[in-house]
């Protein structure tokens, strides 16, 4: 098992397409990494750098404190999971699992010793002699999976390697999947575009946007603090509100000046940190789940009245809709007994101690 | 783990250089080393039995008779001031257009006839239908020759039956041309067929049904959405086998073999009259390069074809 | 249901219930009417010529009544045939040289195959597309310069004249369609077996042959049936009866003089058919899948 170091990681495809603009990352021995970002942002093509299926441009990677940048993919010691399995459709599910020790030449009687292990980890013994063909779209998951296991190796890749399942059995695999890690313990880099499969598994999640690195820190620290304004929308879901605000110094305090002549007070203990910013335009972040009915009694709420427009029962929530002048669509999470129709003007609470100002041109958060 | 035993493999074939390559790009050398290997046969028959001959032809058909001397375009103008000749030019272009209209309308009758009875039955009745083009045509022509045998002929019986009088089928020219072709087409037709039927199966339902929820008629059903459907493959199929036909030798040697009196031949049977039966290798090369503009301009369009199609489906 | 409903439509049974049942079982009797016509067409050369074959020679010669019915069936035809030592010996021949070019053909073209479509090298999209162009050289473009170079070898009048020339007509096409199924599979396969630790040769070997097996069956019976099929090459470079596959065997050497031994003709010709009929009978899918595969592939 080994830590992965990427170093100035950079990419170009033929014609000229940068997929990966130089990037920079270590990752821990036994750790779960995602990488996660919207469709086109490199993920794969970092993936697939680090799995030696493509070559490096620039920069350099190390698997185990080696530099594998020359070095073929059976020769790195990884093993990879695909979005579509990639089983090989004429062998049994056994011949599957055992084709990369067969290849090394590992002895009969050590093959079938790993993939009999592997099967009990991944409960597929009693699918041995199937061929992928007469397998579930779970149970394919599952001997891909197998099949990395089986190999022992440094380094398990994930590719997206839930998106062709059902939304039901995708949560089951992300379980599955994390059951595995926690028994195996390998160093896992595991890319998908979701971000709730990327909070759910990782140890560490690196947001990625654009060929470049946006944020990496755990589940939590993204969605409490995100750096950017893409991560702070891309984390979370439904996604977080922006609007158009300025920060207005009244009397010793700050207040923050909404579109419709709102006035919600800067709770004292953030202040500070935007005393300096006093009369600047920012953007004002707010998570849906920080919108909600209207509570008293807690220093940090400010209230604000508005229109819904659409209105969302989600059974444990509902999501109410609504805009305000210069914002696409808003959300707030009201509690499901709070009546609520469209056109029907409703208060609703912001809670200020988890609210984000960012700087609208540069999208950092301040 | 396991690593020794596949880094030897990877080991350099090609000798390290003053400036040590590294293994990715050994590995690249490697690749491209083995795939000229597996392709180094294919050049071979690619090169050997195909560029070069036809390179050679070209060489031979500026020859003498005997070999001896080089005569420069000669041959071609020779052919060129032949009565006979011309006519081969005009037969050659005469057959292999009607040939191909005609398989090409029966094809796609047969193809629509059969892609809308229920496809249970599909297999069995397409399973018959393509026995012409499963017999080598050598053989089956043998066949048809027997049928059109004046004294015996089986056609005319029935023919008679509707009192009809009997047809001199390789007798006189144009029955002799006629009869040439009714074998191509029934040799042929087949394949346009089972062309087609692809072509149709590929077609989804919902476009049809969408047409019908437009409110398309039968006739516009096959005119907006069919045809535009499988424009590209009718016109790859129409092109590869107007080259197929053109070149056509088996039907006509096996059935009238050039006659009556030369009136039947098309370039392949009369270059194999001139340059293997009368000895003038040299004549009979330039008889078929004529062949060859033509089949270029066809080529051309049937790569086209097939370009655009990769790029649709691709797309 | 296409053109041919239409008259059905302006019959003012259209707005009616059922018109569209009417319609539909319009279109199958068409549908049926016209395959009848077209099986009967299609089959009666191969029909007439076993009914000649079933003949005795004095039923054959009689010009009265119907000949496309046997009064008195007889395999004579067959057994006269099938001692005549010369046919036995086109049948082998025959044998010999298709199965040797079915082998040579997948040997060159599988490995050409896999080389063009997944080991991107140095002019391979040309390659790729010289091959196209080369199955479209017809054998009657090339029979001349052939004739003169396989006589330069001293391989006239022999069948392994007809084993090296026979490739120039199924190579080209085995290997475009090979492409074509080799590119339909996943690029992940390979890249997957690349992690497990294949090389190029065991990636074909193990992964790209099995998996494709469906395609290398149809370029096999492909080759079958074109080397089987092989007319101007044979007619060509052969003029000894003893070297000749069945083809031109039975073109032209069982016909002789004037008096035609017509069942035995039709009887030759039609056991000469006989093969690659029984194979597309047996794989009539993959038979399918080969022709079609030139142009919905690749
Ligand atoms: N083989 C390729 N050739 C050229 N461009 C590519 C290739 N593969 C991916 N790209 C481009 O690189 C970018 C990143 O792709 P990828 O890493 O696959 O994104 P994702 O994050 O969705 O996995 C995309 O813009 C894509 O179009
Ligand atoms: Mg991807």
């Amino acid at each position: 098992m080994a830590q992965v170091t990427l170093r100035r990681l950079v990419k170009e495809y033929e014609g000229g397409v940068q997929a990966v603009k130089g990037i920079d990352l270590e990752i821990a021995d036994h750790e779960f990494v995602v990488l996660v970002g919207p469709s086109g942002c490199g993920k794969s093509t970092t993936l697939r750098m680090i799995a030696g299926l493509e070559d490096i441009t620039g920069g350099e990677i190390s698997i185990g404190g080696t530099v594998v940048n020359d070095i073929p993919p059976r020769d790195r010691d990884i093993a990879m999971v695909f979005q579509n399995y990639a089983l090989y459709p004429h062998m049994t599910v056994f011949d599957n699992m055992a084709f990369g020790l067969t290849l090394r030449k590992f002895r009969k009687d050590e093959i079938q010793r790993r993939v009999m292990e592997a099967a009990r980890i991944l409960d597929i013994t009693q699918l041995l002699d199937r061929k992928p063909k007469a397998l579930s779209g779970g149970q394919r998951q599952r001997v891909a999976m197998g099949r990395a296991i089986v190999r022992d190796p440094k380094v398990f890749l994930f590719d997206e390697p839930l998106s062709n399942l059902d939304a039901k059995l995708r949560v089951q695999m992300r379980t599955e999947i994390k059951k595995v890690h926690q028994t195996v313990r390998t160093t896992t880099v595991y890319v998908t575009h979701d971000q709730v499969e990327a909070m759910t598994l990782a140890d560490r999640v690196v947001v990625m946007n654009g060929g470049i690195i946006e944020q990496v820190g755990p589940p939590q620290e993204l969605y409490h603090r995100p750096a950017t304004r893409f991560v702070a929308g891309f984390i979370g879901s439904p996604a977080m509100n922006f609007i158009p605000a300025r920060i207005e110094p009244a009397s010793g305090a700050l207040n923050l000046r909404l579109p419709g002549d709102i006035l919600l007070p800067i709770p004292a203990e953030r202040s500070d940190r935007y005393r300096a910013q006093g009369g600047r335009e920012v953007l004002f972040g707010i998570r849906p789940e920080h919108l909600t009915e209207t509570r008293q009694g807690r220093a940090t709420y400010a209230d604000l009245e508005v229109v819904p427009e659409v209105i969302e029962p989600m059974g444990m929530e509902t999501l109410v809709h609504f805009h305000m002048d210069g914002t696409r669509d808003l959300c707030a999470r009201l509690d499901p007994t709070i009546p609520a129709a469209p056109g029907q003007p409703l208060r609703l609470t912001a809670d200020l101690a988890n609210m984000h100002l960012l700087d609208p041109q540069s999208g950092r958060v301040l | 783990m396991a690593s020794d035993a596949t880094i030897a493999h990877a080991a350099p074939v090609i000798a390290p250089r003053a400036t040590p390559p590294t293994t990715l790009q050994k590995m690249a050398r490697r690749r491209s080393t083995i795939a000229f290997l597996l392709t180094l046969p294919l050049l071979a028959v690619i090169g050997g039995l195909v560029a070069w001959p036809a390179a050679y032809a070209i060489y031979l058909s500026t020859l003498n008779r005997r070999m001896t001397a080089f005569i420069g375009l000669e041959n071609y103008a020779i052919l060129l001031e032949n009565d006979t000749f011309r006519m081969v030019i005009w037969q050659s272009c005469f057959f292999a257009i009607t040939a191909v209209i005609l398989k090409a309308l029966i094809g796609f009758w047969l193809a629509h006839m059969l892609h809308h009875i229920p496809s249970k039955g599909q297999r069995v009745w397409r399973g018959m239908l393509l026995v012409p083009w499963v017999i080598p045509p050598a053989l089956s022509t043998l066949g048809w020759w027997w049928m059109f045998e004046p004294s015996y002929s089986s056609i005319n019986w029935l023919l008679a039956i509707f009192s009809v009088p009997p047809v001199p089928w390789l007798g006189e020219m144009w029955w002799a041309r006629i009869s040439v072709i009714i074998v191509n087409v029934w040799y042929g037709a087949p394949f346009f067929m089972i062309m087609y039927l692809a072509a149709l199966k590929s077609v989804p339902d919902q476009l049809y049904e969408a047409a019908d929820i437009d409110g398309a008629t039968g006739w516009q059903r096959l005119r907006y959405v069919t045809l535009p459907m499988m424009r590209n493959i009718i016109s790859i199929t129409v092109l590869f086998s107007l080259i197929v036909t053109f070149a056509n030798y088996d039907i006509v040697r096996v059935l009238t073999n050039g006659g009556p009196r030369d009136l039947t031949h098309v370039f392949a049977s009369y270059a194999f009259q001139v340059g293997v039966l009368s000895g003038n290798i040299p004549r009979g090369a330039a008889v078929s390069l004529f062949m060859f503009p033509l089949l270029a301009v066809i080529a051309f369009f049937v790569l086209r074809g097939i370009n655009e199609r990769t790029k649709e489906i691709g797309a | 249901m296409s053109a041919t409903a239409a008259p059905r439509a302006g019959h003012g049974l259209f707005h009616k219930a059922g018109s569209l049942r009417a319609e539909r079982r319009w279109a199958l009797w068409s549908a049926y009417v016209s395959l009848v016509i077209a099986a009967i067409v299609m089959l009666a050369p191969p029909f007439y010529m076993l009914i000649t074959a079933l003949k005795t020679s004095a039923e054959i010669a009689d010009l009265n009544g119907n000949p496309w019915i046997v009064r008195d069936p007889t395999l004579e035809n067959f057994a006269a045939i099938l001692g005549n030592e010369m046919f036995r010996g086109f049948f082998w021949n025959s044998i010999l040289v298709t199965l040797l070019v079915v082998v040579v053909t997948m040997l060159i073209s599988i490995p050409a195959a896999f080389a063009l479509s997944r080991m991107r090298f140095w002019g391979s999209q040309w390659l790729a597309t010289g091959v196209f162009l080369t199955y479209l050289v017809p054998d009657t473009l090339l029979f001349i310069p052939l004739y003169q170079i396989v006589g330069g070898l001293g391989l006239l009048n022999s069948i392994w004249g007809l084993v090296l020339v026979y490739p120039t007509l199924t190579v080209p096409f085995c290997t475009w369609i090979m492409i074509g199924y080799f590119a339909s599979i996943p690029k992940e396969l390979d890249e997957a077996a690349l992690i497990d630790g294949a090389g190029w040769l065991q990636m074909l070997w193990r992964i790209f042959i099995p998996v494709a097996l469906p395609g290398i069956i149809a370029a096999t019976i492909f080759a079958f049936t074109v080397s089987w099929a092989a007319f101007v090459y044979p007619t060509a470079f052969i003029t000894r009866p003893d070297e000749m596959p069945l083809t031109i065997g039975v073109v032209s050497q069982l016909i002789r003089g004037d008096t035609f031994a017509w069942g035995q003709l039709m009887a030759g010709a039609l056991l000469a058919a006989l093969p690659p009929v029984v194979v597309y009978a047996f794989l009539m899918d993959y038979y399918v899948a080969g022709l079609t595969a030139g142009a919905t592939k690749g």
